[in-house]
């Protein structure tokens, strides 16, 4: 993909598939970013990239969060029918993402979300929380419950134990979350293409469009250029953040 | 002067299930009660009941007077340390003993203060800055007591602090929660299944069985005048020795007849014994059979018997024979003659002895 990338039109044309460029040009980058036509549409894959990260880093941050409160009380602060509920919320996992969409398209619409880029977070932060209140409440049921007795006996309520003593220890766990959260969402192309309109498309979809609508020649260059784009951030996490999973492991084993 | 703790009729319940069968305790001021008794007797569960971790069923707690039945820990006026010390794991030392005062919003200035009053006392100044996971056992034990020293609560409360920390740091570690007892004359609560923790730390001990109170007394009175079978076998190491006998009225007392297998009975006369039934549990300690050589005081009875095991323990070596189809163990010096296999006199002091009775389990009394 990178070597295509980096080819013009006419080596692509004329040389073999595996073969590295000649002369290595980045036109095809250019275009893919700020050039190449979705439809009518010529402004590349600038805006869509913007319009995912504007869609993911909330969704991502809003979900993690929600789901690490979610798992501190389902972990530690048993209610009756908390079992029930976070048994509920495991099934939500297994739900397709086709089957959501008609009943969440008429929710949106009447939360008058619709085809907006809000409504989409709202959509993968719904989604979203089954899994992380999964990953949470795991990683909580090993702390002891003691640590929340002595901070109760200590005078802490509810939220200054989950600030104060949960949120620092769960490292590990948020970047996992994070990964995992990232990767779904920047990678949706379903929800985003069902739930957006002009304007709001996240990359997946513009990638997409690029892709299947081109019209004449088609520029493989372009398209390779495209992919790798909309590949970058995810890979990105991984590396940056995989690095910090590490160090929160072991962080937690000298924690003993 | 209102006690500094007291429970009356308090029950707790699971479901259906009972875990406290009406608990009536009462401390003084200055008071070390120790809560002991088998796992899952509810020593641990009544402990969180009196610090509000758990809620009650019926009855009703107070503190120094205050009713504190529905009252939040926070406010109850106790400080807690838990079996695994429960120490915040990302916050320093420091952090970790003055957390509790940040939440109450006490001043920054008195918090240091405190801080320094409290880690001079328990000598952990060169440990302030580090974090729990690189403090060993018994440094850990002693951050957790300070988290619970800057308090400076009416009551403290001890869930086996000390089961944790290995042989060795155990002893020294409860000479130490003894004299922080001492120094400080302040009422504590502590809960342990370890007998010897019992008797060694109390003023006052509660022996506890399947929720309900055994029986209720200083450890002199628990370990002489047991209130049933369960505290005399529970309490002491090597346990007291239990052994049926029947009895016969004479005219200075009474008869203890012990059957022995192939052997003659063990007659041993009591002349403190008013009123026994006919069929009954005699009560033992190790230390109130003898070796007959070293026999101090004329009086008490002696006995031949054969020996089974001899086990040396340094100090004292203890000796197993064979009494009414048990096995009843001797404290002797450790400089006796007994050998395995072989017979040798034996002195009983009943004394000390105690009766009981073999339906009910009950103390009788002498």
């Amino acid at each position: 993909m990178v070597t295509t990338s980096l080819k013009s039109l006419e080596e692509i044309r004329t040389g073999s598939l595996v073969a590295l460029p000649r002369v290595i040009t980045f036109e095809a980058w250019k275009t893919a970013w700020s050039g190449a036509c979705t439809g009518i549409q010529c402004e590349g894959l600038q805006p869509y990239f913007w319009n995912s990260v504007l869609l993911a880093v909330p969704a991502v941050i809003l979900s993690t969060l929600i789901g690490a409160l979610n798992g501190y009380v389902v972990a530690q602060w048993q209610f009756r029918g908390a079992n029930l509920i976070f048994s509920l919320m495991l099934f939500g996992c297994f739900i397709p993402f086709q089957v959501v969409l008609l009943p969440m398209a008429r929710m949106l619409g009447l939360m008058g979300l619709a085809g907006s880029i809000p409504g989409l977070i709202f959509v993968h932060v719904v989604y979203g929380i089954g899994f992380t209140t999964l990953f949470f409440r795991n990683y909580y049921v090993s702390i002891p419950a003691e640590l929340v007795k002595a901070a109760k006996v200590d005078g802490a309520g509810f939220y200054r134990i989950f600030w104060s003593i949960f949120l620092p220890l769960s490292l590990p766990i948020i970047v996992v979350t994070v990964i995992w959260q990232f990767t779904q969402i920047w990678n949706d192309f379903l929800f985003g293409v069902s739930f957006s309109q002009a304007g709001t498309q996240p990359i997946t979809v513009a990638l997409n469009n690029i892709v299947n609508s081109t019209t004449g020649v088609k520029e493989y260059n372009v398209d390779m250029a495209a992919a790798i784009i909309a590949a970058l951030p995810t890979l990105l996490v991984y590396v940056v953040a995989g690095k910090y999973f590490i160090r929160g492991l072991t962080a937690g084993s000298v924690k003993g | 002067m209102s006690p500094v703790l007291d429970i009356k009729n308090l029950s707790k319940n699971f479901g259906s299930i009972e875990i406290l069968k009406n608990i009536n305790i009462s401390i003084d001021e200055g008071d070390f009660l120790v809560l002991v008794g088998p796992s899952g007797c509810g020593k641990s569960t009544l402990l969180n009941c009196i610090a509000g971790l758990e809620p009650i069923s019926d009855g009703g707690i107070a503190i120094s007077g205050q009713d504190m039945t529905h009252v939040s820990p926070k406010d109850r006026n106790i400080a807690m340390v838990f079996q695994s010390y429960a120490l915040y794991p990302t916050m320093t030392v420091a952090k970790n003993i003055t957390f509790g005062m940040k939440v109450r919003g006490v001043e920054k200035e008195v918090q240091a203060q405190k801080l320094q009053e409290v880690s001079r006392q328990l000598q952990i100044e060169p440990l302030l800055n580090r974090r729990p996971g690189q403090l060993s056992g018994g440094q850990r034990q002693r951050v957790a007591m300070g988290r619970a020293l800057v308090r400076d609560p009416k009551l403290f409360l001890f869930d086996e602090p000390l089961s944790n920390l290995d042989a060795k740091l155990r002893v020294e570690m409860r000479t130490e929660i003894k004299k922080l007892h001492q120094s400080l004359g302040a009422s504590m609560v502590y809960v342990t299944h370890d007998q010897i923790e019992a008797m060694t730390l109390a003023t006052k001990i509660v022996v506890m069985k399947s929720g309900v109170i055994q029986q209720i007394g200083t450890p002199a009175e628990i370990y002489n005048r047991p209130a049933n079978l369960f505290v005399a076998d529970f309490m002491g190491s090597p346990a007291m020795n239990l052994v049926p006998a029947s009895t016969s009225k004479t005219s200075s007392g009474f008869d203890i007849i012990i059957r022995r297998v192939g052997e003659d009975p063990l007659v041993l006369s009591d002349t403190k014994a008013r009123d026994l039934p006919s069929e009954v549990m005699l009560g033992l300690r190790p230390e109130d059979i003898t070796d007959g050589q070293f026999r101090n005081g004329s009086a008490k009875p002696m006995a031949p018997c054969k020996v089974s095991v001899v086990e040396p323990a340094g100090a004292d070596t203890f000796v197993v024979l064979s009494l009414g189809g048990k096995e009843v163990t001797a404290r002797l010096q450790a400089e006796t003659s007994a050998e395995a296999g072989k017979s040798m006199e034996f002195c009983f002091d009943l004394n000390k002895a105690s009766y009981f009775d073999r339906d009910t389990g009950h103390r009788l009394s002498v």
